[in-house]
C-alpha cells in the first residue's frame, strides 16, 4: 500500500524523462542536419562570452524593466528548481522533507528563499501575461505571431503561475499539519506561504492531507510536464539553448560575413593561381552555393533557430520592418526552425534523400530576403545573439548563384562591377579624375 | 592656403621614383564617382597633404571591393574582386590602409585577411581622431562650426560592424559645436538605408523609405548639420532631407568636409 505512490511515482519520473530524452535527441538531430560550423574563437573567450551573455543576461539590460522581470524569473527557475531533488527523493523513498532534520534551521531559511523567489517569479509571470494581453506592446505582435506563438507564450506564463502556487500551497498545508500529523516533519515558518495559512485554517486534518498532497502531486506533474513541453516544441527552449547558442556563438566583427571556401577554390583556379586548399573535390558530392533548404545552412544557423523565444527584439529594431517592409528577422528564425522540424520528421520517416518538393523558400519569401540591409541591428539586439542575416545571406546566394535570380537593377550592379570595376556604368579611366583641380 | 602642395600622389608613380608611402588612402567607388562623395575625398586629401602625411592612391588602379556584390549574395564576383585587388595592393607592399568609406573598411579589414590580403585598416574617422590626439591637427580657436547644434549618424558598417562609435563623435568634439544624439544612437543606431546592397535597387514596398524615417529622426534634434561617415548615408540623408525640403536649414556633411571646412582648406 505505502509502496505505490512510490511506485508511481517512479514511473511517471521515467516516462516523463523518456520522453524528453526523445525529444532531445530529436532536436539534435535535426541540428546535425546543418552543415560544418567551426567557432573561430577561442574556448575561454567563449565560455567569457558564454557567461555575461547567457549566465549574466547582459543583453537583456538594454530594457530594463523587462530584464528585472524576467531576472526574477529566471532565478525563480534556477533556484527553485534546487528543491526538485528534494521533491523527487521524496518521491521515490516515500519520505517527507528529506533534508528538513539534518539541515535544521538552514533548511528554513532556505525554502524560504525559494519562496521568496516563489512569489517573485507569479509576479513577473502575472506582469508579463498583462504585457502580453493587455498593454500590448508592440513586439509581442506581427504577422509571424499567429495563434500558436501567441498560445505558447501564454500558457508558459500560465504554467509557470500555477507550478509556483502549487509550491506555496504545498508549503502552507504542510505547515497547518505540522504537530497534527506526526508524518509532517517541523520546518520552522515559512515566510511567504504564511501568508496562505488563514486560507486554509478551517480545513479538516483530512482536508488538509488531500489539499497537502494535491498540491505536491500538481507541482511534481506539472514539473515533469511542462519540462516535456518546453523540449517537445515551445519558444521556451531557449532556457537551455540560450547557453549553448551562446558558447558556439562566432565571435568576429558583426560586419563579416564568411569567405565560401568552395568559391575561393574556384576564382584561384580561373586567376590561374594556385589554390590554397588543395583537398581534392569528391566529384559525386552534390554542390550548392548558398541555401535552398535547411540542410545548406550550418548547424549553427540550426541551432539559432531553436533558441530564438520570439521576443521580438530584433524585429523590433529592423529598418525594414519598422518602414513596413515584409522582413521581419523573428520570422526568419521561425521559419527556418519550422521548416527544419518539416525536413527533420521527413528524414526520419521516409529515409535520408528524401524530398517533399518544398524548400526554405516556400517559407521565406524573396520580397522578405531582398529587403535586408544587412545593418546588423537584429544581431546586436538578440539577448541570445541569434543571427538572422547569416541566413538571409545564405538564401541571397543561393537565389544568385544557383539560380542567377536577381533583381534587374543588381544584375547591372555586378555587371558593372565586373566590367568597369565600379558598381555604376562609369568608365574606369574617370576613377581619378576627382583629383583634377583640386 | 595657396602653398598646399595640392598633387595627390599615385602609388605607381612613387613606385617609379623609388619612393615610399606610409599609409594607402583607398578611395573607394563612391569617393572616386559619386558628386558628393568626391567632395569628401577631397577634403580628405586637403588634410592630409595638409598635415604632410606620406601617403598614396592607388588612382585608376583602384578596384571595387566586392562588398556590395558579395551582400546581395554573388560571392564568386566578390572573391573575383577582392583576389584582384589584393594581388594589386600586396604589389605595392601595402601595410596600411585608410578609408572613407565603412563598406571598403569593414571588406578590406574583415573579408580579406582569409584572402590572402593583410592590411592594418583604419577608418578615417579613427585617423583624424589619432592625429587630433596626437597634437598633429589642432583646432582653430573659432572655428565655423562652433556652438552649432551637430548630429551624428551613425554608420551600421561602422558602428555595429565594427564597434567604432567613439572616434567619430570624438572628431566632432574639436568643432566646439555642440553635438546633440538621436533618439536611436550607437549600437542601436537606425541604418540609413542603403546597406547590404539596397544602394543599387529600389526598397520593397513598405509604407516609408528608410532614409526618410532616419532623417525625420535628425531633424527632430533640432540640428542644423547631420554628420555622416559614410558616403552611401550621405547620399541617402542628403535625398531624405530633400524630401522633407529642409535642404536649406539643414546641411549633411561628412566628418571630414566639417574639418576641412572648420580649418579652411
Amino acid at each position: 500500500m505505502h509502496i505505490v505512490p512510490q511506485l508511481i511515482f517512479a514511473v511517471l519520473l521515467a516516462v516523463a524523462g523518456y520522453f524528453i530524452f526523445r525529444s532531445i535527441s530529436r532536436i539534435r538531430f535535426n541540428i546535425l542536419l546543418g552543415k560544418d560550423y567551426q567557432p573561430s574563437a577561442s574556448i575561454p573567450a567563449r565560455w567569457a562570452n558564454m557567461t555575461l551573455t547567457a549566465l549574466g543576461q547582459k543583453k537583456m539590460f538594454k530594457k530594463p524593466l523587462p530584464a528585472v522581470l524576467h531576472l526574477f524569473v529566471y532565478l525563480g527557475f534556477l533556484i527553485v528548481n534546487v528543491e526538485m531533488l528534494e521533491i523527487a527523493l521524496d518521491g521515490l523513498l516515500g519520505t517527507h522533507r528529506l533534508f528538513a532534520a539534518p539541515l535544521g534551521s538552514f533548511y528554513t531559511f532556505i525554502i524560504n528563499v525559494f519562496e521568496f523567489f516563489a512569489v517573485a517569479v507569479i509576479l513577473a509571470c502575472a506582469i508579463f501575461l498583462v504585457r502580453r494581453n493587455m498593454v500590448h506592446v508592440k513586439r509581442f505582435s506581427g504577422k509571424e505571431m499567429t495563434q500558436w506563438p501567441t498560445l505558447d507564450a501564454n500558457l508558459i506564463l500560465v504554467m509557470e503561475i500555477v507550478l509556483m502556487l502549487a509550491f506555496l500551497t504545498m508549503n502552507a498545508s504542510d505547515q497547518l499539519l505540522q504537530g497534527q500529523n506526526d508524518h509532517y516533519i517541523a520546518t520552522g515558518n515559512f515566510a511567504f506561504s504564511g501568508l496562505l495559512m488563514p486560507l486554509f485554517a478551517g480545513f479538516s486534518a483530512t482536508s488538509l492531507l488531500i489539499l497537502e498532497r494535491s498540491a505536491w502531486w500538481i507541482h511534481i506533474i506539472g514539473v515533469m510536464f511542462f519540462a516535456n513541453y518546453v523540449f517537445y516544441n515551445s519558444k521556451h527552449l531557449h532556457i537551455f539553448f540560450a547557453f549553448l547558442n551562446t558558447y558556439y556563438a562566432r565571435l568576429i566583427p558583426q560586419g563579416e560575413i564568411d569567405n565560401m571556401a568552395s568559391v575561393t577554390k574556384e576564382v584561384q583556379l580561373m586567376l590561374g593561381m594556385t589554390p590554397t586548399d588543395n583537398t581534392p573535390v569528391d566529384p559525386a558530392a552534390p554542390m550548392r552555393f548558398g541555401a535552398k533548404d535547411v540542410q545548406d545552412l550550418t548547424w549553427k544557423n540550426l541551432m539559432d533557430a531553436y533558441s530564438c523565444t520570439e521576443c521580438g527584439r530584433c524585429t523590433e529594431q529592423c529598418p525594414a520592418n519598422i518602414t513596413g517592409k515584409l522582413l521581419s528577422p523573428r520570422k526568419i528564425m521561425m521559419d527556418t526552425r519550422d521548416r527544419l522540424e518539416e525536413v527533420g520528421a521527413n528524414i526520419r520517416q521516409h529515409g535520408k534523400d528524401h524530398q517533399d518538393e518544398k524548400s526554405l523558400f516556400n517559407y521565406i519569401s524573396d520580397e522578405e530576403l531582398l529587403a535586408c540591409t544587412t545593418c546588423n541591428a537584429c544581431v546586436e539586439a538578440c539577448p541570445v545573439q541569434i543571427n538572422p542575416v547569416e541566413i538571409i545571406v545564405q538564401m541571397r546566394r543561393y537565389r544568385v548563384m544557383e539560380e542567377s535570380k536577381a533583381p534587374g537593377s543588381w544584375n547591372a550592379m555586378f555587371s558593372n562591377i565586373e566590367n568597369n570595376q565600379a558598381p555604376w556604368k562609369l568608365s574606369p579611366s574617370d576613377r581619378f579624375n576627382w583629383s583634377d583641380n583640386l | 592656403m595657396s602653398e598646399l602642395n595640392h598633387k595627390v600622389p599615385v602609388a605607381a608613380e612613387l613606385l617609379a621614383q623609388g619612393k615610399s608611402f606610409d599609409v594607402l588612402f583607398w578611395v573607394g567607388c563612391a569617393g572616386s564617382f559619386d558628386d558628393r562623395a568626391k567632395s569628401v575625398t577631397r577634403s580628405f586629401v586637403k588634410i592630409l597633404n595638409h598635415l604632410n602625411i606620406s601617403y598614396a592612391v592607388l588612382g585608376t588602379e583602384e578596384s571595387c571591393t566586392g562588398d556590395p556584390a558579395k551582400r546581395a549574395g554573388n560571392e564568386f564576383l566578390f572573391q573575383m574582386q577582392a583576389m584582384t585587388n589584393i594581388q594589386v595592393l600586396n604589389g605595392y607592399g601595402v601595410k596600411r590602409i585608410v578609408t572613407t568609406c565603412p563598406h571598403c573598411f569593414n571588406t578590406l579589414k574583415n573579408e580579406y585577411p582569409s584572402l590572402g590580403g593583410n592590411y592594418e585598416l583604419m577608418h578615417h574617422s579613427t585617423f583624424l581622431q589619432e592625429l587630433i590626439d596626437t597634437g598633429k591637427l589642432k583646432m582653430k580657436e573659432s572655428g565655423s562650426f562652433k556652438g552649432q547644434k551637430i548630429t551624428y549618424h551613425d554608420s551600421c558598417y561602422l558602428g555595429r560592424a565594427n564597434g567604432i562609435y567613439e572616434a567619430p563623435r570624438k572628431v566632432l568634439e574639436i568643432l566646439d559645436s555642440d553635438l546633440v544624439e538621436m533618439k536611436r544612437c550607437k549600437t542601436k543606431g537606425l541604418c540609413c538605408g542603403a546597406g547590404g546592397g539596397q544602394m543599387f535597387k529600389e526598397p520593397e514596398k513598405g509604407t516609408k523609405d528608410i532614409n526618410v524615417e532616419r532623417t525625420e529622426e535628425a531633424i527632430a534634434t533640432g540640428a542644423t548639420v547631420i554628420a555622416a561617415a559614410c558616403p552611401f548615408c550621405m547620399t541617402m540623408l542628403t535625398d531624405g532631407v530633400k524630401n522633407k525640403e529642409k535642404e536649406s536649414t539643414i546641411k549633411v556633411y561628412d566628418l571630414a568636409e566639417l574639418i576641412a571646412k572648420n580649418e579652411g582648406l
